[in-house]
């Protein structure tokens, strides 16, 4: 055979003892990428539902920034997919040939239905400013607010009845589709862990609590990253005011920053989230070893021996343990909230490490590793694709498209 | 209601139009087709792999690959052969170097040389796609891209498949992996390009010994047949549920 061929797998994956000569790492970062995604989209809706449909006033700043940065996520959700396909051109077919037999195929409708949901639940809320905006706008001179001026037209689609009755029923139609978010951004989550969980060949996979673990480690990253931002988008304003000449219409004291009070209150729900996904995941593990089936050998030797420093100490100290001490000991700050959220998103990110690779970690063989090099410098399109700077190109991009999508839909309110 | 001529005609094209669209979607079986779908077929290809009579030589790896078109220096076969030496001390090593393909010829095994008087037994089992009666691997694919054929045998279109590695995941047997030139799902398929025209396969062929076999399950008169059904045979990993149709004889506890 003359033709040329390559074995990228092969390049990241280092195999030891007995492993079968088929197998490698296939699903490498990139399936890390994809779980946290879709995990991230699922939180920050159900953050931002928490408030529109549980009336959780607490959370009602919250809500309207939540719901904008959740849509962002959710046009990345599919990206880390298309980097991993070997055929990525034909990932349309996943919409147009779905074998519903395959937990994968259901992505078309879940990811559509719940886009549809989030879209329309923006469009509600954000109704009354498009149609103030178009009307703000109209007969303005200038290229750019004559552009402004069209898409604000476009986007309210023609409904410019903003009376207190029209509003009303836009209030309602919020709260509906809120309620149904929910289900339907549990289920694009919980689907995401019945992906793995349904694998019989894999034995740390298979067990029915992934799809709740997925839902509730979801939940929990949502929440940090949606507070995270907030608290940095706020402080940036807060700092560029005060330490800029130019006149801005507002003064940094009445930008104030992030609010300590919103903050607080927010991470109550976040522990809480915290707890149920932890509770499960221990479960999980205590039964994994009190059953102590066929793979447990195997199983046991990659949590407490090669993953060891990526399960207890990465995942569980630095990333659930340490946080959690964080945001329950008294006197909470904006710097120690911010400093624990990023531990908190840290450890949801090492739970889906360990779940993609570490599942990779043991042979089919039950008699061999594999070991996951995450390629750092990008030699080819694969190494590129497959590798860090694959996953921070995926990891940068909802904040990029967020940037520009608050540009139109602003979602993050300063106090006057 | 009124509705000029002009408007009817107009709004009858359309729908006329629309209404072809979908139609155009639908394949129209021939009766033969039709009725090959509905009737059972009287073929289903089985496999009998004799360990006794391996001895591990790797031709059939060879002739795998060629037949095959894998790469032939590609780390990925759809054949292999294992090696298994069961030590006197009670530990199992086992290897399978680039899949046994240029055979086992040194005493190293997972890094250490073994005195062959250490050895308590040792034996070689050949694997391929065990083309089992309930595949996950066609179950869990997104696309549909690789489905079983009315006579058992599990195969992928490569034009379709969109190479999301689920169906190497679900493989309990590892027998799946990437065309490392079309980068698409890739397995063994029985040769079944062979198979229909009544020959058989390339491993099968290329082996000296007749380890390998390859027959109609639902023939009582074929020898793979007759074997399987006078014989004590075993399948791997019955376990998952997956009903495989390659049957060993002389499967030791100790081959995963």
């Amino acid at each position: 055979m003359t033709e040329a061929w390559s074995y990228p797998e092969a390049l990241w994956t280092v195999k030891d003892m007995f492993v079968y000569p088929n197998e490698y790492i296939y699903w490498s970062v990139q399936i890390v990428m994809y779980p946290l995604m879709t995990g991230l989209v699922a939180g920050a809706f159900v953050l931002s539902s928490l408030y529109h449909v549980f009336g959780l006033k607490d959370l009602k700043d919250m809500a309207k920034f939540s719901l904008v940065f959740s849509f962002a996520l959710l046009l990345v959700a599919p990206m880390p997919l298309m980097f991993h396909l070997q055929q990525p051109l034909r990932g349309m077919e996943v919409f147009f040939t779905p074998h519903f037999t395959s937990a994968i195929s259901a992505f078309g409708i879940v990811f559509f239905s719940y886009s549809i949901v989030v879209a329309t639940e923006i469009w509600f809320v954000y109704r009354k400013f498009f149609v103030e905006q178009a009307l703000a706008l109209k007969g303005k001179e200038g290229l750019g607010n004559s552009l402004k001026q069209k898409l604000y037209a476009l986007l309210t689609l023609g409904a410019y009845d903003i009376s207190e009755k029209a509003l009303h029923k836009d209030e309602k139609a919020v709260k509906i589709l809120a309620g149904i978010g929910i289900p339907v951004a549990c289920f694009l989550h919980g689907y995401a862990g019945f992906i793995f969980g349904s694998v019989k060949a894999n034995a740390l996979w298979m067990t029915p609590l992934m799809p709740v673990i997925f839902i509730m480690s979801a939940i929990v990253s949502g929440i940090a990253l949606c507070m995270l931002t907030y608290i940095v988008i706020m402080e940036w304003k807060k700092f560029r005011i005060k330490t800029s000449r130019k006149a801005w219409d507002v003064t940094a004291a009445e930008v104030g920053g992030a609010e300590v009070d919103l903050i607080r209150k927010t991470s109550r729900y976040l522990i809480g989230f915290m707890i149920a996904a932890i509770t499960l995941e221990i479960l999980d593990l205590v039964f994994r070893g009190y059953t102590a089936v066929k793979s447990w050998e195997i199983l046991r030797s990659v949590i407490y021996g090669k993953d060891f420093v990526d399960i207890f100490i990465l995942q569980y100290t630095i990333g659930n343990l340490l946080p959690f001490i964080m945001l329950v000991l008294p006197g909470l700050t904006i710097r120690r909230t911010a400093i624990a959220l990023v531990l908190v998103i840290f450890g949801v990110f090492m739970m889906r490490w360990n779940v993609v690779i570490g599942g990779q970690a043991f042979s089919l063989s039950f008699a061999g590793y594999m070991h996951y090099k995450l390629p750092f410098i990008p030699e080819n399109i694969e190494t590129y694709k497959e590798g860090f700077f694959g996953a921070l190109t995926i990891g940068v991009m909802p904040f990029a498209l967020f940037w520009v999508i608050n540009k139109f839909i602003p979602s993050l309110k300063y106090h006057k | 209601m009124s509705i000029s001529r002009r408007d009817f005609l107009i709004s009858t094209l359309k729908i006329a139009a629309a209404s072809a669209l979908p139609l155009s979607a639908f394949k129209i079986l021939s009766p033969a087709e039709a009725r090959a779908s509905v009737e059972a077929s009287t073929v289903r290809w089985g496999f009998i792999v004799d360990t006794y009579k391996c001895v591990g030589c790797g031709f059939c790896v060879k002739a795998c690959k060629l037949e095959n078109e894998v790469p032939y220096e590609a780390p990925v076969t759809r054949t292999w052969v294992e090696r298994y030496l069961i030590l006197k001390d009670g530990r199992m090593v086992a290897d399978t170097p680039l899949g046994g393909r240029d055979g086992f010829t040194s005493l190293e095994i997972q890094e250490e040389v073994v005195k062959p008087e250490d050895v308590a037994k040792a034996f070689f089992v050949p694997k391929l796609c065990n083309q089992c009666e309930n595949p996950p691997c066609v179950q869990v694919c997104p696309v549909g891209a690789t489905y079983q054929t009315a006579d058992g045998v599990v195969l992928v279109d490569r034009t379709w498949c969109i190479g999301c590695g689920y169906c190497i995941m679900a493989c309990p047997y590892g027998v799946r992996f990437f065309h490392p030139v079309y980068k698409v799902a890739e397995k063994c398929t029985f040769c079944y390009h062979r198979i229909n025209k009544g020959m058989k396969t390339a491993c099968v062929g290329a082996c000296p010994f007749g380890a390998r076999q390859i027959g109609n399950l639902k023939d009582p008169n074929d020898p793979v047949t007759k074997t399987i059904m006078t014989q004590r045979v075993a399948v791997l990993k019955d376990e998952y549920g997956t009903k495989p149709q390659v049957y060993y004889i002389g499967l030791d506890e100790n081959v995963r």
